[in-house]
């Protein structure tokens, strides 16, 4: 099986991270899910993707983004899939 | 003659040596993170499947302690699963089963598929599993498999040990 380009390290109930969910389900776009804990101190891998221990964090192999920030997220994934999936 | 009662557990279907392990999708739980994962794409070659009771029980410390002497890790792909939550899981895992990832089945939906289900008396609404070793190669046959069969037992490591001998040389 190919893993789906589209990796989302997120937080049990974190509404942020729903909110990148959201837009993901909004153009259907297949994505896999990373939980990771509530302590900071335990977010290494987080860290080591994207230089920040914040979630949400996305990782897009297809397009070699990293990004944190729920808002910069789905401006991004607005930006990159909104087009040419819908014509928005 | 001890005066403790090690009790007898009911024949059961279960998955067996020269079956295919079923296939099953739940949570993989790692030092880091966890993420859904099927067992059929976590399986790439040798592998150890060891189901257990719930983090924190006495027999899924020593079950772990037990990898780490073994050193099973070097040799085979090293999966527990149990009941517990991922949460649990990696506490467990931040203390020992160094290299292993566990699966979470809180509902015990794939320890009842695999035939290993086990009410524990005075823990009304728990399905627990009974101890159990699977050996799987590559395809997910199983080479090797130990089930428990009475309350409590341990898998023999010095088997363990030699199956895997069997199997990886």
């Amino acid at each position: 099986m190919t893993e789906p380009p589209i990796t989302l390290y997120r937080l049990q109930a974190c509404p942020y991270c729903e909110r990148v969910v959201r837009v993901l389900d909004e153009f259907d776009l297949d994505y896999r899910s990373r939980y990771v804990e509530p302590m900071h101190s335990e977010r290494n891998v987080v860290k080591r993707v994207s230089g920040a221990r914040s979630v949400p964090a996305l990782v897009d192999s297809e397009t070699g983004v990293t990004m944190s920030e729920s808002a910069n997220i789905v401006e991004y994934v607005r930006g990159t899939y909104g087009d040419a999936e819908r014509g928005v | 003659m001890p005066d403790f009662d090690v009790v007898a557990l009911p024949e059961t279907d279960h998955v067996d040596e020269g079956d295919t392990a079923p296939d099953f999708t739940r949570p993989l739980v790692n030092t880091e993170y966890w993420e859904d994962r099927a067992l059929a794409d976590a399986v790439d070659g040798p592998t150890l499947l060891l189901f257990h009771p719930m983090d924190g029980a006495f027999q899924a410390t020593y079950l772990y302690n037990t990898v780490d002497e073994h050193a099973w890790t070097d040799d085979v792909d090293v999966f527990g699963l149990s009941i517990s939550s991922p949460y649990a899981h990696k506490r467990l895992l931040a203390e020992r089963g160094d290299g292993v990832r566990i699966f979470a089945d809180p509902g015990a939906s794939v320890i009842e598929e695999y035939g290993l289900a086990h009410d524990i008396d005075g823990m009304t609404g728990i399905t627990e599993t009974r101890p159990a070793v699977f050996l799987l190669d590559a395809d997910r046959t199983v080479e090797y498999a130990w089930i428990a069969s009475e309350h409590p037992e341990f898998p023999d490591p010095e088997a363990i040990d030699a199956a895997i001998d069997r199997l990886v040389d």
